[in-house]
């Protein structure tokens, strides 16, 4: 048997579930769709000594709208059923335009929404949408519930707000606002691979035209999803012309915040160039798309 | 329960009612295999990445790998014994597959079948590019994926009847 020995519990609520993670502490990880945990037990990179199974809780699986007119995304509702959601389609139109890029259909069967975002892989996509979005992450424990935006959930490599007592319950995605345009885009060597680099945007144009919001958030290119802050907000009242996606895809591969990685895959002098490229293709189509909707 | 408890397990795999004790790190993949006899099920990574492991886990293609057999309590399951009739007759993919030499040593055929047998029913038409993404998460080290897409596009011409929409195209 490739994993090590650990104790397992299937609970069917969330309050049992959160029970036995404050029983166990930091010896318990909490196993979602188990599509990144379970190859790191394969591998003994992971030792859990207790394994708390989260798939029997009915409850964190739904996608739902909320009254302000986003959706809300149970945990643990698979990656599959995300990617073919009308009411994700409608309302939070980047999700769905970035989930078939998540490994390939049989990693999506399994692999869930929540689970993902507490991952906090730095290559993964949906932490990258999150930030774009400006979404907002339930987290619960035995006293209570709390909610943490996006920006403040990622604090570094696979950490997050999330505390050992904790279980991220739900994400609420914002309402595609009137004039709004999203786009993701990425290079991967092969379908369903790591990326080198991926960008999701999201813009947001004025009654007049102009930009008043911009979010531009990476993959790859640092320890968490990474917002880049300067490049974004250097959109701010352009009307997206090329030259301003230009500097702003430039200032985005030069933020301080931004320091992609040297491997065998690509050089970090590659990875910026990447970063501008596609860049400007997310804000090409993102603006486009906003002009649509303004 | 201490580290050696078993856990009870009762399932279906390929109609066949089953009932076992498993550790809980035992893999469905190794389950399948070892407690079940079920060796059609092949072991390549055991990290998710090659699909030789690929099952219908209550009808969804699912790493076998991935999973533990005490998860799958109450679950449907088909392996690629499940497959072909019980008289033997192929499943037409699998016809497919020996007519277009799909396969050649054959380890990674299970895996395809199974993660293209859902694909096929939920999109019976599809064109070159949508096979090749479907076929994206399995490894063949033989054929070069020609006679594996040869295979499919064979089935998407002849296999499942068109729209009455598109007959005229």
């Amino acid at each position: 048997m490739k994993p090590a020995p650990f104790r397992y519990f299937a609970p069917e609520t969330l309050d049992e579930a959160l029970s036995l993670l404050a029983e166990h502490g930091d010896e318990a990880k909490p196993l979602a769709g188990g599509q990144s945990l379970v190859p790191a037990m394969n591998f003994r990179l992971a030792q859990p000594a207790v394994l708390v199974d989260l798939n029997r809780i009915a409850a964190l699986s739904f996608i739902r709208p909320d009254d302000a007119g986003g959706v809300v995304v149970g945990a643990m509702t698979r990656q599959r059923a995300v990617e073919h959601s009308e009411l994700v389609a409608a309302r939070a139109p980047l999700v769905t335009e970035t989930v078939p890029y998540i490994a390939h259909a049989q990693i999506r069967n399994r692999g869930t929404f929540g689970g993902s975002l507490a991952h906090a892989d730095p290559a993964s996509e949906l932490p990258a949408v999150a930030l774009a979005l400006d979404a907002q992450f339930t987290l619960a424990c035995r006293s209570g519930q709390r909610v943490v935006p996006a920006e403040a959930f990622y604090t570094d490599l696979f950490e997050t707000a999330c505390g050992h007592e904790e279980l991220l319950v739900d994400v609420r995605l914002p309402t595609a606002a009137a004039g709004s345009g999203f786009a993701f885009e990425e290079l991967a060597r092969r379908h369903g691979d790591y990326a080198l680099v991926g960008v999701a945007v999201a813009v947001q144009r004025g009654a007049d035209g102009t930009l008043i919001d911009a979010r531009m958030a990476y993959l790859s290119v640092g320890p968490g999803p990474v917002l880049a802050t300067r490049a974004s907000a250097s959109l701010l009242g352009t009307r997206g012309e090329t030259e301003a996606l230009r500097v702003a895809a430039s200032l985005a591969a030069h933020e301080d915040i931004v320091d992609p990685p040297s491997d065998i895959h690509a050089t970090a002098a590659y990875r910026r160039h990447l970063i501008e490229v596609l860049t400007v293709r997310a804000l090409t189509r993102a603006c486009s798309r906003a002009q649509e909707g303004a | 329960m201490d580290d050696s408890a078993l856990i009870d397990v009762a399932l279906t795999v390929n109609g066949t009612h089953y009932q076992r004790q498993v550790e809980s790190r035992l893999l469905l993949s190794d389950f399948l295999r070892h407690d079940l006899g079920l060796t059609g099920t092949h072991v390549g990574c055991e990290h998710g990445v090659c699909g030789a492991c690929t099952i219908l886990l209550d009808g969804e293609a699912v790493r076998a790998c991935l999973l533990f057999a005490a998860q799958v309590r109450g679950s449907t399951i088909t392996t690629v014994e499940g497959l072909a009739a019980a008289d033997g007759t192929l499943h037409p993919l699998q016809e497919a597959f020996r007519q277009a030499h799909g396969l050649q040593c054959g380890f990674c055929t299970p895996g395809f079948l199974l993660t293209l047998v859902p694909f096929l029913a939920e999109n019976p038409n599809p064109d070159d590019r949508e096979i090749r993404q479907a076929i994206s998460g399995n490894l063949c080290r033989c054929t070069g994926y020609q006679g594996i897409v040869d295979a499919v596009r064979s089935l998407s011409r002849t296999g499942a009847p068109k729209p009455a929409h598109e007959a005229e195209t």
